[in-house]
């Protein structure tokens, strides 16, 4: 059955579809789904998983904390838009893991990017680590959007799909085009119009405000996890979320960001239901953002950041990682939250746990390892 | 060609690349010497005649084919699937092509001579017409240009004349059909001499009639004069008499493709969508002298345009959405097997190809394609495309395609931006790469 075909079956609405080769296979591999939700532009984890009971927080960033946190047991609070996040973590199926960092320590949206997909620092390897685990379980994967990502690149076969109303520019995208034409008042002016018909309001064309396609990434992560589910399905999926980048006014941003983020993996979970005790979702983001607010509201490009990993035999209802405080000599490079945990070691743990793969496969996936070894006691034994 | 590789553009470079070529594909070699780059690109046959192998014939037994099996759904597959192969081929060569101006002017020509997809037969016959009536004539006289366009299948059923008949010839007494005049009157009014010449209807109608039996020989696969449909008598056209058949309407298309009307008329277009949409009448005469002098050589035409100062002032035109689509999928270069299908591209672009709404083409100034929301359409498009870039480099890429014409405000968003992908988008919806 060819994906275009399959999608029209569970009801997709089919914008694009790559490739030829049959995606389902005559018996699939592992029945284990596994799923990475990349978020794009580094995430200000110190402002999700808020370490409240730090007595250093307030110094460095008081105006980046949200109000109404959501209880995580007392040390950490959870960002109040995710709501549907906190249920979950009270029902034992949310883990999060605090300060995660990649290899990669040059606060680059670009070299960490590409360092968090590749799964290696400096040039050792050009291909994704999840194109990479693919070819080890010989499982069918999947990109949802436009294109795959260098994530999921690489020699096994990847389709790529994207469903109707699914696509979704980075949320300041449209503000970031219209600045480059500021000076060039016809066209800048026209295109500011033209938004406004699409229903941007006056404060996201100014940028004050993160505008937001509130329903393309649900729908996108619902598509997800509806071709998950199915028996002959992809089990392994990327997808990826921007508008993580809050140089300015980062507190409503962020807010409009995580709710959407938020109704997104509620949306996977949902579509996932009949598989969830063996589904597991890994969202993670390129690197954290300063522990110093900046001059804006808002934060610059850090080191350490939040990881979740969501499924139904997750080990979850706790913040995991080591918490390596906000003392000042405690900082990394004296700005950012200092790496405890490599996001290496967060992959392969859920690689040998969740998905089988043994040590000999794990660092063919993830070469240049050995410092990383896999995290420890992620699913309920 | 000398080609310079890893050294910096410079301006009149830069110009040359992306004012009179494609826009520079990543991969591209720096000319050595820009104005000399572009004059050689007009020099000998056009290189894709050898590699676009098309021909009407093929495309209209496609059609016969399809037409005779049509089944129930309806599906004309030969046509379709014809069709495919010839855009995926030109739109390959717009990204390869070594001369892009050449390219540039092949394009142009075509839109002068505009056909058009609406008629549907012609996806049978658009690139079979480009190929055999334009390209070998873009370096060539003006008037053969317009007769091989005269003569082609893919024009003589697009604007009616196949089926244009004498009503006293014998074809026409026995039928009692009579005259198709659309071509007569497009090509007196969009192709040659133009509306302000002052013809009147009766020139449309005589110089219809002197046409009828230009049709297109089914069995052959090309065009063919039909006596028996042809109007008997001799045919006045602007004062100027005409004998009957097939040489009376071949010296008139001669005259009016020699005309100083239609110098001047051509002359202004290839300045509007070279140098400026109001561009300056100095410019426009010198081109049209050069016609003149030169009995209509496009060649000489388009090297006195080269030599034009106004020509290389840059930034003063907004591409329309087909240059715009090729010059953006050339800054990025992909590897063919991810190149998106340019039909698709152009029309969700708003400029589906070769599918012009009238048979005057597409208006290429600002005016047309500066809406806002078009505009916003590339915004859209450049961050879909973008993420089939994969690690490609934002800021190599867009210094690779805009060498100095890449402003400090653009340079310093890309590097801002959140992702590669992102960075490569706002390239593309950049002001500097919408214009030319």
């Amino acid at each position: 059955m060819r994906l275009t075909r399959r999608a029209a079956l569970l009801g997709l609405g089919c914008a694009m579809a790559r490739g030829h080769a049959s995606l389902a296979l005559a018996a699939a591999p592992t029945e284990r789904r596994f799923v990475v939700v990349l978020l794009r532009g580094g995430l200000d984890g110190l402002a999700v998983v808020v370490p409240q009971g730090d007595r250093d927080l307030a110094r460095w960033r008081a105006p980046l904390v949200p109000e109404g946190l959501l209880d995580l047991g007392g040390f950490y609070g959870l960002h109040p838009a995710l709501a549907g996040l906190h249920h979950l973590y009270a029902a034992g199926e949310a883990l999060a893991v605090q300060a995660v960092a990649g290899p990669d320590r040059s606060r680059s949206h670009f070299a960490a990017q590409d360092s968090l997909e590749l799964g290696a620092g400096g040039h050792v390897i050009a291909d994704g680590w999840l194109n990479r685990a693919a070819a080890e379980l010989h499982a069918p994967a999947l990109a949802l959007g436009a294109g795959v990502p260098l994530l999921l690149r690489g020699p096994a076969r990847v389709d790529s799909f994207l469903p109707e109303g699914a696509h979704h520019p980075p949320p300041d995208y449209y503000t970031a085009v219209l600045a480059l034409h500021r000076d060039d008042g016809a066209a800048g002016a026209a295109m500011a119009r033209a938004l406004r018909e699409r229903g941007f309001t006056e404060a996201a064309l100014a940028g004050t405000e993160l505008p937001h396609d509130r329903d393309a990434f649900p729908t996108l992560a619902e598509a997800a996890g509806k071709l998950l589910a199915a028996p002959d399905g992809p089990r392994i999926a990327a997808l990826e979320l921007g508008g993580w980048d809050t140089h300015v006014r980062q507190v409503p941003r962020l807010a409009t960001a995580l709710a959407t983020l938020d109704r997104g993996l509620m949306a996977l979970r949902e579509a996932l239901d009949p598989v969830w005790r063996r589904t597991a979702v890994l969202v993670v983001t390129e690197f954290g953002r300063t522990v110093r607010a900046n001059g804006a509201a808002g934060s610059d490009h850090g080191t350490a950041s939040i990881a979740f990993v969501l499924g139904g035999s997750i080990d979850g209802g706790r913040v995991a990682g080591t918490w390596p405080g906000l003392a000042p000599a405690r900082l990394f490079e004296n700005r950012d939250l200092q790496p405890t945990s490599d996001v290496r070691a967060l992959a392969k743990g859920l690689l040998a746990a969740h998905l089988g793969l043994g040590p000999t496969a794990l660092a063919r996936v993830f070469p240049d390892s050995t410092s990383a070894p896999p995290m420890q006691r992620l699913l309920r034994t | 060609m000398a080609a310079r590789y890893g050294l910096q553009m410079d301006m009149r470079t830069a110009v040359a690349l992306v004012r009179f070529g494609l826009g520079r594909r990543a991969s591209e070699p720096l000319p050595a010497d820009p104005d000399a780059w572009l004059a050689g690109q007009l020099d000998g046959p056009d290189a894709a005649l050898s590699r676009l192998a098309t021909g009407s014939a093929g495309g209209l037994a496609a059609l016969r084919a399809d037409r005779r099996e049509k089944r129930a759904d309806g599906q004309p597959q030969r046509v379709r699937e014809l069709f495919r192969t010839e855009a995926a081929a030109a739109g390959a060569w717009l990204i390869e092509t070594p001369a892009p101006f050449r390219e540039r002017l092949v394009w142009f020509w075509a839109n002068h001579f505009t056909i058009s997809l609406r008629r549907t037969p012609l996806h049978a016959l658009a690139f079979a017409y480009v190929n055999e009536a334009i390209r070998p004539h873009v370096t060539g006289r003006f008037a053969d240009m317009l007769l091989a366009v005269a003569r082609h299948p893919a024009m003589l059923l697009y604007l009616d004349n196949a089926v244009s008949i004498g009503p006293h010839s014998p074809a026409g007494r026995l039928t009692g059909r009579g005259l198709n005049e659309n071509f007569a009157r497009e090509c007196l009014e969009l192709h040659t001499i133009g509306r302000d010449a002052g013809y009147s209807q009766a020139d449309v109608t005589e110089f219809a009639a002197l046409l009828t039996g230009w049709s297109i020989d089914r069995a052959e696969g090309r065009f063919a004069f039909f006596p028996r449909r042809h109007e008997p008598g001799t045919r006045v056209i602007l004062g100027r008499r005409y004998a009957a058949g097939e040489d009376g309407g071949i010296a008139a298309l001669r005259w009016l493709g020699t005309h100083p009307a239609t110098y001047r008329r051509i002359a202004a277009q290839l300045a509007r969508h070279f140098i400026a949409d109001s561009p300056p009448p100095d410019a426009v005469a010198r081109i049209a002298a050069v016609l003149h002098d030169t009995g209509g050589d496009l060649g000489a035409a388009s090297r006195a345009l080269l030599r034009l100062p106004a020509a290389w002032q840059t930034m003063r035109k907004l591409r329309t959405p087909f240059d715009y689509a090729v010059a953006a999928l050339r800054a990025l270069d992909l590897p063919a097997e991810t190149r998106p299908f340019l039909p698709g591209v152009t029309r969700r672009l708003g400029q589906p190809w070769l599918t012009a709404p009238l048979p005057d083409g597409w208006v290429d100034t600002a005016a047309a394609w500066g809406d806002g929301e078009l505009l916003l359409r590339r915004a859209d498009w450049s961050i879909a495309v973008a993420a089939r870039a994969g690690t490609r480099d934002p800021i190599a890429t867009a210094e690779a395609a805009l060498g100095p014409l890449l402003g400090a405000g653009t340079a310093q968003a890309l590097r801002r931006a959140a992702s590669r992908r992102e960075a490569l988008a706002l390239l593309l919806a950049s002001p500097e790469f919408f214009g030319r």
